[in-house]
């Protein structure tokens, strides 16, 4: 055994983890493993802000369905990336952030770029760790990405000091490693399951809500089945959007405060509610105590503290959701059959109120609207192609418009909430699937935030489309200030500046500013079949708020449908 | 009480009670601040907390003091549960398990009948005195922490200087142990 630095032995174990990219900047605490990444085959995409890297890594790894890598020096560097490992935390996103430190005989003394970086980013890890030595490196690197990757995936930091990466050393790289307090495969209770299964074959008017844990599993065929099986109507929650088909003839949309209509009435109305992977956020079910008062409530999920958190439940199904639905589908007794009469009423009603909303629901009048935009891009963009989002009303008209057909294809920062997520991690979804062509669906407020990884995509050849919904406005904030604060508007005119299109031009990319929904359609041809780069500029009109909306505080029944 | 891993607790009572918490974990730095960073940011009420390795060089034990409903345990014996240095959680009840603490306790002592009622009490207490000097006396005081609690009370009036108290450790009864 020859030996190593502590910087090389990184490298060579995230490529026993067939890491394929790693999302960084460089800096003075991790030169020396930007040293070692010059002999390494991971490709290395060079961000123009930390921030961007975490994001890029997080959406590598919802559509890989496996740990995405970011790098950062010490101090700014670190603290940058907090915002986007905050992010992967609140959705499960799995990342592995590694970040250089100071050198150990430095920590403690306030060194410069000296920042205590575990300690800030406690509450959004599932792990750290900090190597004190560099043969302990493989092994800390092995443990993160079972850490990250198993059970309910989240973020985990390596935090390397610099003497740590410069250390030359025998180093062993372990073949399995175990992580004594972390026991992630639970065993799904059978007679949980089964008592689940009576429930749902017992009720009349059951719904199923598919959360952000069926897309984490891969449950997509399951799911379907289940619900064909027992003819269940399907709703999401926003993190769960794309897990069902959105065009399949049980398929409801994302229920919440921005929900679909109709999927929120046909929750209110059902007497059993079958949550698979979901969390009962504020955001999803409105008021704890009134969301599926008096009625059997079923819950699927891999994490054990999800049970009753927000919710108490009838049955609840700990492990993962892709097995357990699984089991749960082979205990329906094969001669079961649901009473069709029932049935039928049950889906005519969601039919019903479908029409009825479709009717009541009005169209804001523009030449482009935003509603208009989306169904246009949905129409032109193959039904495999991946869309992300970015924070605020862009997003929620993309959950209302913009219908997922294949599973999986879709994501968004749902937790967290982090403006200028969308279009780093959908430059990390187009490395995870260059295939595909990829699309953010952004606002004006939230590309500005992070619209210099334009730099990235053109240069490191990841061209995706960004399809910003232009009101010059924030305008999310600027809805509630219409809402709630008497059309008091404070701080969120963005005004005409920047011009998108000769910001994009700047970087190297296209830009096309649209003025008809003729020449929209031209646009998203265009960009949809070059391979470049392109910001599409849809000027919308600033009053056009988002709706349905149930207000903060209140419940599911109290959604409003239009000003 | 035991907590199941996957059955949830269906109950309405929201009163509160004081748990003692027997909590095993990896003896590394760092995971004292994951567990109280914990309780501070999910908002879980800590009212004492040991920390000693055990009788494996390798783990530790936190004894835990809480007081909270029924439900809000559950949350949190979860949490605490899913932290990754965390190897296992009970929750001891008062009947079952055995639980001390150990109090220092110093009072104004300027006259010598003063000094000897203290001393007299404190032995009532099985307490020993620790420290003598013309103005203060210092007692040692180990029991539950109820019984500190009405120790403090009866001196009271002499006026208390100073109390330096440990917080609770507990170990369960009999043959209930930790399965390590």
């Amino acid at each position: 055994m020859s030996e190593i630095s502590g910087a090389s032995a990184l490298l060579s174990a995230l490529e026993r983890e067939k890491v394929e990219y790693i999302f960084g900047l460089p800096g003075g605490a991790n030169l020396p493993i930007y040293d070692a990444l010059v002999d390494s085959k991971i490709r290395h995409i060079l961000v123009r802000h930390e921030q961007s890297a975490a994001h890029m890594a997080d959406g590598y790894a919802r559509i890989k369905r496996k740990a995405g890598v970011c790098f950062a020096t010490s101090g700014p560097g670190a603290t940058n990336l907090v915002t986007g490992i905050a992010t992967a935390y609140a959705d499960s996103a799995p990342i592995v952030a590694v970040t250089g430190q100071v050198a150990l005989p430095m920590i403690g003394k306030d060194a410069f770029q000296e920042i205590d970086i575990i300690g800030i980013t406690n509450p959004c890890t599932k792990y750290a760790f900090q190597p004190r030595h560099a043969s302990e490196i493989p092994e800390m690197v092995k443990k993160s990405f079972y850490i990250a990757e198993s059970g309910r995936p989240g973020p985990v930091l390596i935090d390397i000091p610099k003497d740590i990466q410069q250390q030359v050393t025998k180093i062993d790289f372990p073949e399995y490693i175990k992580v004594r307090g972390y026991n992630p495969a639970v065993d799904p209770d059978l007679s949980e399951i089964n008592k689940a299964c009576e429930m749902l074959l017992k009720a009349e008017k059951p719904v199923i809500m598919a959360g952000g844990g069926v897309i984490l599993s891969g449950a997509f065929s399951e799911l379907q089945a289940l619900a064909e099986l027992l003819t269940i109507p399907v709703v999401t929650t926003f993190k769960g959007k794309g897990a069902f088909p959105e065009n399949h003839h049980l398929a409801l949309g994302p229920i919440g405060m921005h929900g679909h209509a109709e999927a929120n009435r046909m929750i209110l109305e059902a007497d059993c509610i079958m949550a698979i992977g979901a969390r009962f956020s504020d955001r999803t079910v409105g008021r704890f105590d009134e969301f599926g008062k008096d009625i059997n409530v079923i819950h699927f999920d891999i994490d054990p503290a999800e049970i009753g958190k927000n919710k108490a439940v009838n049955a609840a199904v700990i492990g993962d959701v892709k097995s357990s639905l699984r089991t749960l589908i082979k205990m329906i007794p094969k001669t079961f059959k649901s009473d069709e009469e029932v049935s039928k009423q049950w889906l005519n009603r969601k039919k019903e109120l479908v029409s009825y909303y479709e009717d009541t629901l009005k169209d804001y009048s523009r030449e482009i609207t935003a509603k208009k935009a989306l169904k246009k891009l949905r129409e032109i963009l193959p039904a495999d192609g991946i869309v992300t989002t970015e924070v605020g009303q862009c997003q929620m008209w993309a959950s209302l418009h913009f219908d997922v057909i294949t599973p999986g294809t879709f994501f968004s920062s749902t937790g967290l909430g982090t403006m200028g997520f969308g279009f780093p991690a959908s430059i990390g979804a187009k490395a995870a699937r260059n295939n595909v062509p990829v699309v953010d669906i952004a606002g004006d407020g939230s590309f500005n935030m992070t619209e210099n990884s334009l730099a990235v995509s053109v240069l490191e050849d990841l061209p995706v489309i960004v399809f910003i919904l232009n009101n010059y406005m924030l305008g999310m904030v600027a809805q509630w200030q219409r809402t709630f604060y008497n059309r008091r508007y404070s701080g969120v005119h963005q005004k005409n500046t920047p011009d998108y299109c000769k910001i994009a031009e700047a970087y190297g990319a296209q830009g096309i500013r649209v003025q008809s929904m003729e020449e929209l359609e031209k646009a998203i041809k265009t960009a949809v079949n070059s391979n470049i780069a392109t910001v599409i500029d849809i000027p919308i009109d600033p009053n056009e708020d988002v709706y349905p909306f149930v207000a903060p505080g209140t419940g599911l029944k109290d959604m409003v449908v239009g000003a | 009480m035991i907590f199941m891993y996957n059955k949830p607790i269906f109950t309405n009572n929201s009163n509160t009670a004081l748990y003692i918490l027997s909590v095993i974990v990896e003896n590394k730095p760092g995971v004292l601040f994951r567990i109280t960073n914990l309780f501070r940011s999910r908002n879980f009420n800590i009212e004492s907390i040991t920390v000693g390795i055990t009788e494996k060089p390798d783990l530790s034990r936190m004894t835990i003091t809480t007081k909270s409903d029924v439900k809000t345990l559950e949350q949190l014996v979860k949490q605490l549960r899913k932290t990754i240095d965390v190897i296992q959680v009970n929750v001891l009840d008062k009947e079952n398990a055995v639980y001390r603490e150990l109090a220092l306790i110093k009072m104004n002592a300027r006259d010598p009948t003063t000094r000897i009622e203290i001393a007299n009490f404190a032995s009532i207490y099985r307490g020993n005195i620790m420290d003598i000097s013309n103005e203060t006396i210092t007692v040692e005081l180990i029991g539950t922490p109820d019984k500190i609690d009405a120790f403090k009370n009866l001196v009271s009036s002499y006026g208390i200087i100073q109390v330096a108290r440990t917080g609770v450790s507990a170990l369960a009864r009999g043959a209930i142990n930790d399965e390590l």
